[in-house]
């Protein structure tokens, strides 16, 4: 670990906390449908998509109506991709005479990005052409970021109101969040992208004679725009196979650390705007802290393993810390710091090849998609699923008190208690449920790239990775099968929308309830206590269900790595 | 329930019209129309042309180098190495047969090219995507006296353009670009 790897993380931490206040400001507005001073540009865009698509954004919902909206919005928009996927081939905007992908291949991939997912089962450059990387994938990118932040802003009502009956209109909150957040900030993204180097053309291939006289083929396309919302959506889906380590897609230290930012941007904001919304800022900073105290934990850890190296290649006579998988430009602390970050949110993008990292710096980036993706998270997916969390810390607390728990001014009673365990099952259910399978299965044995524990982390990140709406992977798995296309799918929409429902379900009941005003008794949710609870909670909640799954992986493999035992 | 589904049919099919063609269509379009306006040399692939001005690569995408007097780039597993169609790491873990099988050859091959002490790390390992276009300082300079003794030239000379070369960096790793230190190289023997 050197002094610059440090300042790197810790200016990423500080940058990041000044950031909160004003994003989060600027989602407030959002959320309270205020006007922003990009109105007057984009006022009319806004209003053109109600009235063609027959929507009264003041027409309140209830959380059933937006469930329903939300859905069949994503169905569509699901369909949308398949089409354009399947019609590639015939189709414009395909310079490299492209294929389509296969049916599996479609079925995932559609799934994948309507689910915010990005898992890749394709390498970008020799599957997707230019038209399929656009419209059908580059939209998703926006849409289902702005769904899990409109989610957010549904559940955040849910608390702040009283006695209501429904939690905001889904058309005005998905319309306003994609025009006045992310196409603006990404317009500005995709030019500090193309100024450091990463190409905007829709030209294909490129022939290169070296300067040693070999042919090398080099493939531009419309990669800064896709880039831009890949990182600040928390989408992960890179223009080509080997994502944010592709010189291309992040060429300079620079690219890196703004990808970084873009990654935990709007989650951070987000915590700030939940505060707002309840009355009280404190209980966001609360949020962001219990967060930020297992990200730096998280932190160490891989950056600490992947600076320690790789014993068996140190036996052999290579010095210093694990470069394989890693580009000389970032180098182990800006590859750990990203891998860790991308993780924590549901980004899943990759500036090194995590299947590469030594035994316990890849476990980190597994835990923490375990976790749930609670820290900082998906944008929207991980403000809801961490207040799915605090939900189940009030319980606790008030279990060992004997008291009713009551969290921001609601009271938490046995409904939502219940639909919070059952969004938070779905997690160990899918993940140790399709990984135990695929461990048996002749069709799931036949992925893993490396043998040994190694290779049984390979299926558990990749089921890991779906559930949890992740996108990165132990690459070495071969996915691109009927087999794991079709599980991983379904594994995607389960993790995604199984958990979105009963949130909402949460959202609405909340929001009916009255307002219980603190009193001598309530257990204060924003001091030290609350944040240790929090973590604690966290914590044992994922290390119980997964610990077993980790000690067959990535210990057993860490344990072999330092006897020098090869597989 | 069912009135729920009914209100939401004809929003969502014409949401996702309007939606892909200005988030699909008019965004990537227009950024590429900017970007070709503002800085066509980034937004085409940073392209490097020799005198007769072919394309001879680019600044932001490595080559593979494996000339003795070149210095030469980082093992690839994009394709065969360094296919700019098929970018990739190894993927290969830290207990895996394959990746120790790797590295001993290539630090086998670097012994014999009189590279004594412990290898800088990133000479005999694959970067993330095959196409890393730098090295760090050190594995340039491991490789300087093999570059001198093929070229006659100087060893204090070729540390020099490597010295030259670096860049650092307070957010990344200080790093060598291998295509421009080459085109250094073949300048400085000229």
């Amino acid at each position: 670990m050197t002094f610059q790897g440090w300042f790197l993380i810790l200016a990423f931490i500080g940058i990041l906390l000044a950031l909160a206040k004003p994003v989060g400001l600027w989602l407030f507005a959002l959320y309270e449908g205020r006007r922003t001073p990009l109105h007057r540009v984009l006022g009319p865009v806004e209003r053109g998509f109600y009235r063609l698509s027959g929507i009264d954004p003041a027409e309140e919902q209830g959380w059933r109506r937006y469930a329903v909206h939300m859905l069949l919005f994503n169905a569509a928009l699901m369909l949308f991709t398949y089409a354009v996927l399947r019609l590639q081939a015939v189709l414009p905007g395909n310079p490299q005479a492209l294929a389509a992908p296969s049916e599996h291949l479609s079925f995932n991939t559609a799934i994948s990005f309507t689910a915010n997912t990005n898992w890749q089962s394709y390498g970008g450059e020799s599957t997707m052409s230019n038209l399929s990387q656009m419209l059908g994938l580059t939209i998703h990118n926006f849409l289902s970021a702005a769904t899990g932040i409109a989610l957010a802003f549904a559940l955040f009502r849910g608390f702040a109101r009283r006695e209501a009956k429904a939690v905001g209109n889904f058309w005005a909150d998905v319309t306003r969040i994609t025009l006045y957040l992310l196409l603006p900030l990404c317009v500005a993204l995709t030019v500090l992208y193309i100024a450091s180097g990463v190409p905007q053309a829709l030209a294909g291939v490129v022939d290169v004679q070296t300067l040693e006289g070999a042919r090398q083929s080099i493939l531009l396309g419309p990669v800064a725009s896709q880039e831009a919302i890949k990182m600040l959506g928390t989408n992960g889906g890179g223009f080509f196979n080997a994502n944010s380590a592709h010189p291309f897609e992040n060429p300079t230290a620079l690219t890196n650390l703004v990808q970084m930012l873009s990654i935990f941007v709007i989650g951070v904001g987000l915590t700030w705007t939940f505060g707002k919304a309840v009355g009280n800022t404190r209980q966001g900073w609360a949020i962001l802290a219990a967060m930020m105290i297992l990200f730096l934990a998280g932190t160490t850890v891989t950056y600490w393993a992947e600076a320690a190296g790789n014993p068996v290649l140190h036996q052999l006579g290579v010095a210093g810390g694990n470069m394989e998988g890693k580009e000389v430009r970032f180098g182990i602390a800006a590859s750990a710091l990203f891998s860790v970050v991308t993780t924590a949110a549901s980004c899943g993008a990759v500036n090194a090849m995590h299947d590469s990292f030594t035994a316990l710096g890849g476990m980190i980036p597994l835990f923490n998609m375990q976790l749930g993706e609670v820290v900082i998270g998906g944008v929207g997916a991980g403000i809801y699923g961490f207040l799915l969390f605090a939900i189940l810390a009030v319980f606790v607390a008030g279990l060992m008190v004997g008291r009713t728990p009551e969290y921001v001014g609601k009271k938490i009673e046995a409904r939502e208690v219940k639909l919070a365990v059952l969004a938070i099952a779905v997690l160990p259910l899918m993940i140790l449920g399709l990984t135990a399978l695929s461990s048996v299965l002749e069709q799931g044995l036949a992925g893993p790239l490396n043998k040994g524990p190694h290779g049984f982390s390979e299926i558990l990140y990749a089921f890991t990775s779906a559930v949890a709406n992740n996108g990165s992977a132990f690459a070495g798995l071969t996915a691109n099968t009927p087999y794991y296309d079709a599980l991983l799918g379904v594994a995607m929409w389960v993790g995604r929308f199984f958990i979105i429902v009963p949130m909402l379900a949460i959202a609405g009941s909340l929001a009916a309830k009255k307002y219980t005003p603190e009193s001598a008794g309530s257990f204060p949710t924003t001091g030290g206590l609350w944040v240790g609870l929090l973590v604690g909670i966290i914590l044992i909640l994922g290390g119980l269900t997964f610990l077993p799954s980790l000690a067959l992986g990535p210990i057993a493999d860490h344990l072999a790595m330092i006897r020098g035992q090869l597989f | 329930m069912n009135t729920d589904i009914k209100t939401a049919v004809r929003p969502a099919i014409v949401m996702t019209i309007l939606f892909a063609i200005l988030l699909g269509l008019v965004y990537p379009v227009a950024m590429t129309g900017i970007g070709q306006m503002i800085f066509p040399a980034q937004a085409n692939g940073s392209l490097v042309r020799d005198a007769s001005g072919r394309v001879i690569g680019s600044t932001v995408v490595g080559q593979a180098f494996v000339a003795g007097r070149y210095f030469q780039t980082r093992p690839s597993a994009a394709g065969k190495g360094y296919d700019g169609l098929a970018s990739s790491g190894s993927n290969l873990g830290p207990t895996s047969k394959a990746l120790a099988e790797r590295v001993t050859q290539d630090v086998a091959t670097r012994r014999g090219e009189g590279v004594t002490g412990d290898l800088p790390a990133d000479l005999v390992t694959a970067s993330g995507s095959g196409l890393d276009p730098d090295l760090s300082p050190a594995a340039a300079l491991a490789q300087a006296p093999r570059v001198a003794r093929v070229r006659g030239l100087p060893v204090a000379r070729v540390r020099a353009l490597v010295a030259a070369q670096t860049e650092t960096s307070l957010l990344g790793d200080a790093h060598v670009n291998v295509l421009a230190l080459n085109r250094a190289l073949d300048a400085a023997a000229r």
